[in-house]
């Protein structure tokens, strides 16, 4: 029965992204491009070499982290839209404390940047909690909004107080001992992207195997037999919201501990708007997130390809991804082109069947 | 055969390879209220949704007046004049009644939708079978037995001869029972056919013309006389034995106060909703709560179960005060089978498993150090889905698999499993067949002659006669009355709950 469930959700992410590519390809006709010049370009951009692969994961390693933090939060029942600041606050207390020359030892001062961005990614998703669970505000709007907190305050915080000397708006560069090492000594990849595959993991065992996520997902399912069952709501919401924070606060710390080495102004670029899409098309499963991320990855890494080599338009890009979420987002939709499809070729073999007879 | 409205030849239906209807002949004459009786999962609405289009049978023939009909979607039955008010309301809430009703069928063949005309259409229909219902409200904003009507009504409009009713009294107020049984009484007399479907002997005795009992998919008797059975005959027709309906057992052995609670007041929006309550519940004793619901009864429930804190009063368990929260009241004994099991017993997308350990998954049987145990949960699973007999071919299946009568044999197991010391059981066996309302009948006596302290909560008055050694009656949240449950008549209850004096 849950096999065929797992199956079914399989099929229908399979179905949205076949479709984002027709329709998108179909667009594409329309401005006079050639649909499968750009989809060339965009798959030998992600997966065309060893550079391109990497560059694929570099850019799906904090969409795994946005994404779990999403599905953490949905699975109490809460939206949560604020990763993007979620992120942004994790950067900024990483670069923070990364960049503070306190004579420790690399791995202890990898932990604590990598701490310090889940604690401030982890309070600021809790702040909406709080608000929720005492307040009643609505988490969608909450959330959404603090995004705008973040990113403003850390860029004024980049602009002034921890700027760096220098034309760009950045902080200084973290210390040695604060980088995440490298997976290889000759590209970007670093050990952040097995950080972000051992939080799939713990995120699934935590939700699926322990008291505590029993007590979420009950609360998600269902509120009221939740209370009657003696699991305080309030609580489990602000927790929920700020696990949900921290993953995304992780995040952010692992891309300027391991990528970008320095918070520099407005670096998430939409990571954390594309863990909603990424956990959409994993059908909200912690390990399901691996596979949607490296999709979602392989067409930012495959736009960047684009934007360096050729002149076509990487807006298509974002209209292919927009497309992926309107046809995951709209389930009955499919399913509705789906039986459609079976009716229509129903109909027309019966009228040629009556045709015949006649 | 001329007489029959409707006649059903020999029809099957099977879905995978269950037999959900076998070979069934089924028969109506025209004016007369037929009751179609049979557990849940008896086939009883599959059969009826094969009459009315939405099902289509795998073998037989339907006629309709002496002759064939083809039925193919509901749209066709609604043509042979048979319409059906489901359990569930088909019914746009945001819309007015006149609109709800003529929806789909508008009058005028112009375009244009005259809404005047509809308002009338309806009041005119209303006034002809006696069923008031303002046209020009909005339907969200009627009481369900109004929303009944209006479905009735839209049946009417679309000018039924045959109207199948399944479930009707499943949502209604025993008010509103007796006001739906006066209108379908009205109809009948105008000629119409009405069959009935329910699982509930009382109202069967009560409305039917003629009965028909339905088992496993086969009629199991046909066009009983209603005046020449009675209820033990019909339930041992449908459940395939003979059942106790009405257990008297009363308790041998009263022991002492378990749960006190004193002077127990809420208060809201500045009326009170429980009012200086005083009740004890003591060891060996069912004790029983009268009341029309709505009377404080879910406030008392939620308060005596740590959901909501009393305004004053205190509630003292063991010699120990209670003033936490509802773990803690888990924790320390009170077991509570809620009034509503799909909204608060149970989480229906959750596995059977899962349900099963709900609100006790933090003690140490289920958990260590945090951690599920999840082969031992599954053991203790198989367990108790076995010692209760809940129907269910595997555990790890969404509890919302099971029919109502099993996910309520899924929270009492749940209850029983944790030995509690007090039961709060509340509306024990609604929605449940007479089979599971037996089963949890013996359950209840069991533990209290086991020595437990149980407070049952029943919209049923039967119930609550038969069950309890003690009774209180409750009216706009006070306890009007109370006293040993042989010393009351079934009059002077009802009168008490009605809010009269003795």
């Amino acid at each position: 029965m849950n096999r065929k469930i797992k199956v079914k959700n399989g099929m229908q992410a399979l179905v949205s992204l076949l479709m984002a590519f027709v329709v998108s390809g179909i667009l594409m006709a329309i401005c006079g491009y050639q649909p499968f010049l750009i989809f060339g370009a965009i798959i030998s951009g992600a997966f065309g070499s060893n550079s391109a692969i990497v560059q694929t994961m570099i850019q799906a390693t904090p969409l795994i982290f946005s994404g779990l933090a999403y599905i953490f939060a949905s699975k109490a029942g809460m939206f949560n839209l604020g990763m993007e600041g979620q992120i942004y606050m994790g950067g900024i207390a990483a670069a923070a404390i990364g960049g503070m020359n306190l004579g420790l030892p690399a791995p202890v001062h990898i932990g604590l940047t990598l701490c310090a961005g889940m604690i401030a990614g982890g309070l600021f998703g809790a702040l909406a909690g709080v608000m929720k669970a005492c307040f009643g505000a609505n988490e969608v709007i909450s959330t959404l909004m603090l995004n705008f907190v973040a990113i403003n305050l850390t860029s004024y915080l980049v602009n002034y107080p921890l700027k760096a000397p220098g034309p760009v708006a950045q902080t200084q560069n973290v210390m040695p001992s604060a980088m995440l090492p490298k997976l290889s000594a000759h590209s970007q990849l670093s050990a952040a992207i097995l950080l972000a595959v051992f939080t799939a993991f713990a995120v699934r065992y935590f939700l699926g195997r322990t008291a505590k996520g029993f007590d979420i997902t009950v609360t998600g399912s269902n509120r009221k037999a939740a209370q009657t069952a003696g699991v305080r709501i309030r609580r489990i919401l602000i927790l929920a919201m700020f696990v949900s924070g921290a993953i995304a606060g992780i995040g952010g710390a692992c891309h300027i501990t391991g990528v970008d080495r320095r918070f520099v102004d407005g670096f998430s670029a939409g990571y954390g708007f594309d863990g909603i899409a990424v956990a959409a098309l994993a059908s909200n499963r912690p390990l399901m997130v691996l596979v949607s991320s490296i999709i979602f990855g392989a067409l930012r890494a495959g736009a960047l390809r684009l934007n360096m080599t050729t002149n076509l338009p990487t807006d298509f890009i974002s209209v292919i991804q927009a497309l992926v979420v309107i046809f995951v987002a709209a389930p009955m939709l499919v399913e509705d082109l789906k039986s459609s499809g079976y009716k229509l070729a129903g109909r027309l073999t019966g009228r040629r069947k009556e045709a015949k007879e006649q | 055969m001329g007489e029959d409205a409707v006649s059903m030849r020999g029809i099957s239906k099977r879905f995978g390879n269950v037999a959900a209807v076998d070979r069934t002949d089924f028969h109506i004459k025209k004016g007369e209220i037929h009751v179609l009786l049979g557990e849940n999962g008896a086939g009883k609405t599959t059969l009826m949704k094969m009459l009315y289009g939405m099902i289509q049978p795998d073998e037989g023939e339907i006629f309709i007046n002496g002759s064939l009909a083809n039925i193919r979607s509901s749209k066709d039955a609604i043509g042979y004049g048979i319409n059906m008010v489901h359990q569930h309301f088909m019914l746009a809430g945001y819309l007015t009644v006149a609109e709800n009703v003529v929806a789909g069928w508008e009058p005028d063949n112009t375009r244009v939708f005259s809404y005047k005309n509809a308002v009338e259409t309806v009041r005119r229909l209303g006034g002809q079978y006696h069923m008031e219902v303002n046209p020009e409200r909005r339907v969200q904003e009627l009481s369900v037995g109004n929303q009944q009507r209006v479905e009735i009504l839209k049946a009417l409009y679309r000018e039924a001869e045959i109207l199948i009713m399944d479930e009707p009294t499943a949502v209604l107020t025993p008010q509103e029972s007796d006001e739906l049984f006066n209108v379908l009484r009205r109809l009948k007399q105008e000629g119409k056919s009405i069959i009935l479907i329910t699982h509930k002997l009382k109202e069967t005795l009560q409305i039917a013309d003629r009965i028909s009992v339905l088992r496993d998919g086969k009629i199991t008797a046909y066009g009983i006389d209603p005046e020449k059975t009675d209820q033990e005959e019909l339930a041992a027709l449908m459940v395939g034995r003979n059942v106790e309906l009405h257990i008297q057992r009363r308790s041998k052995k009263i022991g002492k106060t378990v749960y006190q609670i004193s002077n127990l007041s809420l208060g809201e929006n500045g009326g009170h909703k429980l009012d200086q309550i005083d009740l004890s519940l003591r060891k060996g004793e069912i004790l029983g709560l009268a009341g029309i619901e709505g009377n404080g009864q879910t406030e008392l429930i939620e308060v005596l179960c740590g959901l909501r804190k009393p305004g004053t009063g205190s509630l003292i368990l063991n010699g120990r005060k209670m003033n936490s929260q509802a773990r803690e009241f888990l924790g320390n004994g009170i077991g509570h089978i809620p009034e509503d099991r799909t909204t608060r017993g149970l989480v229906l997308s959750m596995s059977i498993e899962e349900n099963l350990m709900l609100g006790y998954h933090h003690q140490s049987e289920f958990q260590k150090w945090g951690i599920l145990r999840k082969k031992n949960n599954r053991l203790i699973a198989e367990r108790l889905i076995k010692e209760y007999g809940v129907k269910a071919r595997d555990g790890r299946l969404p509890v919302s698999a099971l029919s109502g009568g099993n996910q309520q044999k899924v929270v009492i197991a749940r209850v029983l499993h944790q030995d509690p010391d007090v039961l709060i059981a509340a509306q024990p066996t609604r929605g449940v067949d007479v089979g599971a309302m037996e089963y949890i009948h013996h359950m209840l006596l069991e533990l209290r002659d086991k020595g437990k302290a149980i407070l049952l909560i029943s919209a049923d008055l039967d119930e609550i006669r038969s069950l309890s050694d003690r009774i209180a009656v409750i009216y706009e949240g006070r306890i009007v009355s109370e006293k040993m449950s042989d010393a009351y008549t079934e009059t002077e209850l009802g009168l008490l709950m009605a809010g009269g004096t003795q």
